[in-house]
């Protein structure tokens, strides 16, 4: 276990130092324009000037607080409406189809109707990040609800438990590694959606800074951008990990 | 009369609907009284509604017709958890609880004060052996630990009935045949009135005061045996001659049985000669 997490852990550090290798050399011979691929140097230059001005911060605040408010709904709604599915066993083999079948559907196809009903600003990335991430949590919510092991409910119920009791501490427990697995699906497919919409039409938020450096054409700014969303999301997601292993192992 | 228990009145159990094609009659007008301190197993081929019958006594069926008493008490599709405990096979512990939360648990769903969890636990723990596992998840614990911890969940809530299904079938021979020496002694510390649900023909001899047999589907009583053996019973009571004729005799009682149950999970036979 032990020696496997480390050969892993080094397989993704040599990964990543590669592509980083890659990067400097590729622009250090000057065959690549800097206007596709600036030198890392550059960017990270960049990046350092672009974290002292409060206008990033502004932006990134933007950014989270859009992706917290989708993902909170995404999650109410998901949580609702997966665990109202599965009371009937009819509604679960009707319903459970056709939300997995809207799933395939490319959301970002609606986008300029979110832009249309919701407006250019905050309001129509938080719907559509919300949209996006219901899918997810609401399946695997119907997923985890759908097949907790009968057995269970029924020792429950011959030792009396009623229906609090029975949801506080056998369904809840019962079900919530695919519940947070569901979360964990939909918060990042969260991120990814707000940052996208912000990009595609936005006033604000890291995703319109990135649209805007790049119509600027300038380079180094777009990737400076890019890095700290990449270096957001690997963070982010070891975090997201080392909670889950956390609630699991409890 | 006046020591009986449970007292089962006719009961027929449907599934689905009379006139329905695929309408299962699992039993079919079943009745038995259960003494107190007695143990009884009910014993039949797969499928004879015995399960079902020990559900409908544990209030967790309705039965479709027929009535099920407990001390009197009408038990009626609701389960009645200070009176009776269920101990189901192994893997019906909490996974996501150690052995003593999934005791606390039973105890709190039963409604028994929580200063009291603890000390019960504990005390039924060390009844089956099991106090030094009590910090274990039952993950961690072998197959036969695990029956035994369950065993104990059973016991702590201290019921006078005990309502047993199937609960050593997951077990290999050699600790089934511990477990049940173990289920021998703790009938005669505690005389509690126990049902047992079984395929094994030595379980049954080997625990029972009582041996119900029950027909194939539809299940009926076809006859019961009494085994004259004081509990607790040693495993001595295995080798002596009248636990093997008290064997054959169940085993030549469900042979047909048996066979009538595997006839119905074949192909029908062809109805015309020559199709």
């Amino acid at each position: 276990m032990e020696r496997s997490s480390f050969a892993t852990r080094s397989v993704q550090i040599a990964f990543l130092a590669i592509m980083g290798g890659a990067w400097y050399f590729a622009t250090q011979s000057g065959s690549i324009s800097a206007l596709f691929l600036p030198k890392p140097a550059n960017v990270y230059a960049t990046l350092e000037r672009l974290m002292q001005t409060a206008s990033f911060w502004s932006a990134v605040t933007v950014t989270i607080t859009t992706i917290l408010k989708a993902f909170a709904i995404a999650i109410v709604a998901g949580l609702v409406v997966g665990y109202a599915v599965t009371r009937s066993k009819l509604a679960t083999q009707v319903i459970e189809p056709v939300i997995a079948g809207l799933f395939t559907v490319p959301i970002t196809l609606f986008f300029p109707m979110f832009i249309l009903f919701f407006g250019i600003g905050t309001g129509s990335k938080v719907a559509y990040g919300a949209t996006y991430a219901f899918f997810p949590i609401a399946l695997n919510t119907i997923a985890a609800f759908a097949n907790m092991e009968e057995r269970y409910l029924r020792a429950a119920r011959s030792m009396g438990a009623g229906r609090f009791d029975t949801f506080r501490h056998v369904l809840l427990p019962g079900t919530l590694p695919v519940l947070i697995t569901g979360m964990r699906i939909g918060f990042f497919i969260c991120f990814a959606s707000v940052l996208g919409g912000e990009t595609i039409s936005s006033v604000a938020g890291i995703g319109r800074n990135i649209a805007l450096a790049a119509e600027l054409m300038e380079s180094a700014r777009m990737y400076a951008w890019i890095v700290f969303v990449i270096f957001t999301s690997v963070t982010l997601n070891l975090l997201v990990y080392s909670l889950e292993n956390h609630i699991r192992s409890r | 009369m006046s020591d009986t228990v449970i007292s089962i009145k006719n009961i027929t159990q449907r599934y689905g609907a009379a006139d329905q094609p695929d309408a299962v009659l699992a039993l079919d007008d079943v009745s038995l009284d259960i003494k107190k301190g007695e143990f009884v197993c009910l014993l039949g081929p797969s499928g004879c509604g015995k399960s079902t019958l020990l559900n409908i006594v544990g209030g967790l069926f309705k039965p479709t017709s027929g009535t099920c008493t407990v001390n009197g008490r009408l038990v009626d599709g609701e389960p009645h958890p200070d009176k009776i405990a269920f101990v189901f096979q192994e893997s019906t512990l909490f996974p996501w609880y150690t052995v003593i939360e999934n005791f606390r648990i039973a105890l709190k769903f039963q409604g028994i004060p929580e200063a009291e969890w603890d000390d019960r636990a504990m005390r039924a723990l060390k009844a089956v052996g099991m106090a030094s596992f009590a910090r274990h998840y039952p993950e961690q614990l072998s197959v036969g630990m695990r029956q035994r911890v369950n065993m104990a969940r059973g016991i702590c809530v201290d019921t006078e009935i005990l309502l047993m299904d199937e609960p050593f079938a997951a077990l290999d021979e050699q600790t089934r045949m511990v477990l049940g020496e173990d289920l021998s002694q703790l009938l005669a510390a505690t005389g509690k009135t126990i049902v047992f649900v079984t395929h094994s023909l030595a379980e049954a001899v080997f625990l029972s005061d009582r041996i119900v047999v029950m027909t194939a589907r539809p299940g009926r009583i076809k006859t019961i045996i009494h085994v004259n053996e004081p509990h607790p019973r040693s495993p001595d009571f295995m080798l002596e001659p009248r636990f093997s004729e008290l064997r054959n005799e169940c085993y030549a009682l469900l042979r047909d049985e048996i066979r009538a149950t595997m006839a119905a999970q074949r192909d029908p036979q062809p109805q015309i000669a020559g199709v």
